[in-house]
């Protein structure tokens, strides 16, 4: 590991003071599950680690006034998975159980899984940066790589496991920075992109720029609200990341011979592409219909109509349209278990 | 004892990170290697030799060699209104084992690297070194972590407990289970299992045997001897 500075400062603004305006010099450090790796293999090589765990308001976690969820960007996975408030938003839920690492859990952060680096065995081995510009991956074994938005030089997979989740639950995050009281909340599915130039990152997050809260809004689901499930593909038990993932949010609206009909949904798929992946198609493949294991397959199939494999990845097609097929079941609660 | 031990060598990794062990048959006679400094009376006058003995000498000798060639920068700077940067060396304490412990460490020094080559705490095990085997596993202020993927410099003021915490007169249930059920094989992994089967226990103190597998999932065994372990630890459990 290269040598660092170090600082664990006390208030947000003394966070983004510490910050620096040149992109790859800092880095800041939560729970360290995954960035204590990367650095040990000198794929990050920052001058200056932040640690934010000491920082009170990062550690917030509960309602606010209007009801919705705040969560602190420091606060651990299994500590959220601790509240009461979590039974209204299942996907989620079913997201941090999907990290069956009991160690992952106490360890890693929400806000850490949200801005994690992205999986990619080469660039996690340092055979390539994020954009690939001479084709390493393109030629090389790419079966974990993206089936969807990989049309340009960045072939990786988003990498957070509660993105999809998040964002099928219209969650929004709170920006800080550059300056110290330069604040914003922006919908969490805007956090990602697909990087085009070299050094680009996957997030939008400027240098300078860290987030510091998450935010759920209000949902109950006792009173008709929309509910919401979440299905990871893996290869077996254990702490295996995902092959695909995928979280649904369906609206009910009145009810036709007592059945309720599907007024919206937001279908978010996960490590299949560059970000989280909504699918239009799969949304248009469940409006106003009722949900049964057939449209949840019909489902799955329009969620992966227009995968663009590479020439290696064609499972990771399959592994995608389950994962939207049971989701749908697990908001639906015609399935159970799965994580 | 007032409690506290003073333990001063510290990683011998060059500024790369990459540790630089030494041979001291090829220092013999060689005044700058310093390798007396770590190795113990008691444990070579026994023998004559031992691994750990040797081990011991020939990294403190790197150890040394190597705050030769980088001498201690210490240099703590208050800026930013009162968030302190560290640069270099400091001297930490560390509550281990309900024991203090005062160490010297860079911000780059891991947790794991002070309890095995400071404190001589080599109960976690550095295997997978990024956390995906989970056999460094600790337990910080009750809760289970990786101390492969944790700061040392993150650890001041928090109660750190070892494996090596879980023995003595009257051993902890989680590892004497681990021994009636035979556990486990080449025995690499288990005190990672063994805290956090302590972990999950003090979680979940009636757990069912599916529970345990889903609990335990982030420990690795290359034995693959689980079945014993989820025997073992469901010995443990209130109801069994």
């Amino acid at each position: 590991m290269k040598a660092f500075d170090y600082a664990a400062p006390r208030t947000e603004s003394q966070v983004v003071d510490l910050l620096s305006p040149q992109a790859g010099h800092t880095e800041i450090i939560a729970g360290g599950t995954d960035l204590m790796g990367l650095m040990r293999s000198m794929v990050v090589r920052p001058d200056r680690v932040v640690n934010i765990m000491e920082v009170e308001s990062l550690r917030e976690l509960g309602p606010d006034d209007q009801g919705a969820i705040r969560i602190g960007a420091a606060v651990h996975l299994d500590e959220l998975l601790s509240i009461p408030y979590l039974e209204n938003y299942p996907a989620l839920g079913q997201a941090l159980r999907g990290m069956n690492s009991m160690q992952l859990q106490a360890q890693g952060t929400v806000g850490g899984d949200i801005c994690v680096q992205p999986r990619c065995w080469f660039y996690r081995s340092g055979l390539s940066s994020l954009v690939d510009a001479q084709g390493v991956i393109e030629q090389g074994d790419h079966r974990n790589h993206a089936i969807f938005g990989n049309a340009g030089p960045a072939k990786f997979v988003s990498g957070s496991r509660l993105a999809p989740a998040l964002i099928a639950l219209e969650a929004e995050v709170r920006l800080l920075g550059p300056q110290p009281d330069e604040q914003r909340w922006i919908p969490l599915a805007d956090l990602y992109r697909i990087p085009r130039l070299q050094g680009q990152r996957h997030t939008t997050l400027e240098a300078g720029q860290f987030v510091t809260h998450i935010r759920l809004p209000a949902v109950d689901l006792a009173q008709g609200g929309a509910t919401s499930g979440a299905y990871e593909v893996r290869h077996g038990e254990g702490p295996d990341y995902p092959l695909a993932a995928a979280a649904v949010k369906l609206s009910f609206s009145g009810s036709t011979n007592g059945v309720a009909t599907i007024s919206d949904a937001r279908v978010v798929l996960g490590q299949v592409a560059p970000t989280p992946w909504f699918s239009e198609e799969a949304r248009r493949a469940l409006i106003g219909r009722v949900v049964t294991p057939q449209i949840a397959e019909e489902a799955g199939e329009a969620a992966v109509l227009r995968a663009t494999p590479l020439a290696r990845n064609r499972a990771k097609v399959q592994h995608a349209k389950v994962a939207v097929k049971r989701a749908v079941l697990l908001a639906a609660g015609l399935e159970t278990g799965g994580f | 004892m007032e409690g506290v031990s003073q333990s001063s060598f510290t990683l011998p990794s060059d500024s790369n990170g990459v540790i630089r062990m030494r041979d001291p048959a090829n220092e013999s006679g060689n005044s700058t290697g310093g390798g007396s400094s770590g190795t113990r009376s008691s444990e070579n006058s026994s023998s004559g030799f031992s691994r750990r003995a040797f081990l011991r000498g020939s990294s403190a000798a790197a150890a040394a060699a190597a705050m030769v060639a980088r001498p201690e920068t210490a240099s703590a700077q208050k800026a930013n209104q009162g968030a302190e940067v560290v640069s270099g060396f400091k001297t930490i304490t560390l509550s281990v084992n309900v024991q203090k412990h005062q160490v010297n460490v860079e911000p780059r020094t891991t947790l794991l690297e002070v309890l095995r080559y400071q404190l001589d705490l080599t109960g976690a095990k550095p295997v997978s070194q990024d956390g995906s085997s989970g056999a460094s596993t600790v337990l910080i202020d009750g809760r289970p972590v990786m101390a492969s993927t944790t700061l040392a410099i993150a650890c001041e003021g928090k109660q750190i407990q070892t494996v090596e915490s879980f023995g003595g007169a009257q051993p902890d249930s989680a590892p004497v289970a681990f021994v009636q059920h035979d556990a486990q094989q080449c025995g690499f992994c288990t005190p990672g299992f063994v805290v956090a089967a302590r972990a999950f226990l003090d979680k979940h103190p009636h757990a069912t045997e599916e529970e345990i597998r889903q609990g335990l999932n982030g420990n690795i065994c290359r034995c693959g001897t689980y079945a014993n372990v989820i025997q073992a630890v469901l010995s443990a459990t209130k109801g069994g």
